[in-house]
């Protein structure tokens, strides 16, 4: 079994790990760079907990090999905060109680700091489409929705 | 397993010829990596086709659209151009999946997937697409709607790979639409899909059509009897139901758990009318 070199940036820092071909992004970013903030939920890219972005697009890291990374530029959940500076999604998530087990929050964050990025005052059937690939088995959806919400206007400065 | 990720066609037709069928094309990955995860694809050699331009590249000019088969659907949701001449072709792949799976799949890997549910198949079939083809004895073109052979299979030879769909001219006073049925609107797959493509002439009679159903045949289907029954008319009710009964009567459904086949019978005909009615308004719209 053949190893392969990757090279890529993560969280802004040059990163290089072997992998096996079968191995995902979402297993090389746990296993082999320790980045455990992504999670694994479904593996199959139906619940959006492994959410992540490459080159700028929000893709299911489950769904992408690690070998795929070569020269490609992620962004995670351990890069969102600014050192000890929270998101403001982050913070609102807080303020909103928009969690429970916290399982889909990773993905959720960074999905939703995707779509703030093109969209920063989206509507609620907007944010709530945009999410629709992210699963909360504890059902909180309805303040997942309004932290989201809460956090773009702010970012407006509205 | 290996994998390979060459820049250029010739390559990957090369390493594809050289694998004895044991290699796999790897485009979005979105169908293929459930596969190796759960045991039913075991290649021996993955080539990654991401890297080759022409594959990815998205051409929309007056003479047609040349759309690559690895470009994502993110990418062509994003592209203005394609969005305004193709907008029943961007309606089939919005239905594709999520936003994050979107970011990765892509229309060639839709079509060669070869599932009768296929979002983006019907769209490509009533457009009059063209899937461009590349392999080991040359290039060759096929008519999307002859490209799928059964679930699961396409009439691809060894080291063959779909490589753009050729989209004609959009001509003015002419649309195209595509609706599907789901028990949810976002993260589902196809009970039913109908997609709908009309052209009007300058009095607003309907000079061509081209209607095609999915997910209720082996594979998508063109049903030219349900166009015939929208040319030389002016779209009206009576129209819209003699096209819903001939989409209908076309229909060779499966029972399954997402449908039964008086459902999917029933509402391919609803679908294709409903689709119909939105061609019309875009044709409507596009002088």
């Amino acid at each position: 079994m053949s190893r392969n070199h990757v090279s890529a940036t993560v969280n802004g820092d040059s990163v290089e790990f072997l992998c096996e071909t079968g191995q995902t992004l979402l297993e090389a970013l746990r296993d082999e760079l320790r980045l455990t903030g992504t999670k694994e939920g479904c593996g199959t890219g139906d619940c959006g907990a492994c959410s992540v972005i490459v080159d700028g697009r929000l893709v299911c890291s489950c769904l992408m090999l690690a070998v795929e990374a070569e020269g490609k530029t992620i962004d995670t959940i351990e890069g969102m905060a600014a050192g000890e500076s929270l998101h403001p999604l982050q913070k609102k998530f807080i303020e909103h109680a928009a969690l429970q087990c916290g399982i889909c929050t990773p993905g959720i964050l960074i999905a939703a700091r995707s779509l703030l990025e093109r969209n920063p005052d989206p509507s609620e059937s907007e944010v709530r489409f945009w999410l629709a690939g992210n699963l909360c088995r504890c059902t909180g959806y309805q303040k997942i929705v309004e932290a989201v919400l809460d956090a773009a206007r702010e970012m407006r400065g509205a | 397993m290996r994998y390979e990720a060459p820049k250029t066609l010739e390559q990957a037709i090369a390493l594809l010829a050289g694998a004895n069928g044991r290699a796999r094309v790897l485009a979005g990955g979105t169908d293929l990596l459930i596969q190796l995860r759960s045991g039913r694809a075991e290649p021996e050699l993955l080539v990654d086709i991401k890297a080759i331009d022409e594959m990815r590249a998205i051409a929309v000019e007056a003479g047609g659209c040349r759309i690559g088969a690895a470009a994502t659907c993110m990418e062509l949701i994003e592209n203005a151009a394609f969005a305004q001449a193709w907008p029943g072709i961007v309606d089939g792949i919005k239905y594709i999946g999520s936003i994050q799976v979107k970011g990765r799949a892509t229309m060639g890997g839709n079509l060669c997937n070869a599932s009768p549910a296929a979002d983006s198949v019907p769209s490509l079939i009533a457009a009059g697409a063209v899937a461009c083809i590349a392999g080991p004895q040359g290039r060759r073109e096929v008519p999307v709607e002859h490209f799928v052979t059964g679930p699961g299979k396409t009439l691809l030879a060894a080291g063959e790979i779909v490589t753009s769909f050729l989209l004609p001219r959009r001509e003015p006073r002419s649309g195209d639409a595509y609706l599907r049925f789901t028990p949810r609107t976002e993260m589902d797959i196809a009970v039913v899909g109908a997609a709908v493509n009309l052209m009007l002439d300058d009095q607003g009679v309907c000079s061509r059509a081209r209607v095609s159903l999915g997910a209720v045949a082996a594979r998508a289907l063109l049903v030219p009897e349900a166009a015939a029954a929208l040319i030389g008319t002016r779209v009206d009710a009576a129209a819209l139901a003699r096209m819903a009964a001939a989409a209908s009567a076309a229909c060779r459904p499966i029972d399954d758990k997402r449908g039964t086949k008086e459902f999917r019978i029933k509402v391919a005909g609803v679908m294709a009318e409903r689709a119909a009615v939105i061609a019309l308004e875009r044709a409507g719209r596009n002088n």
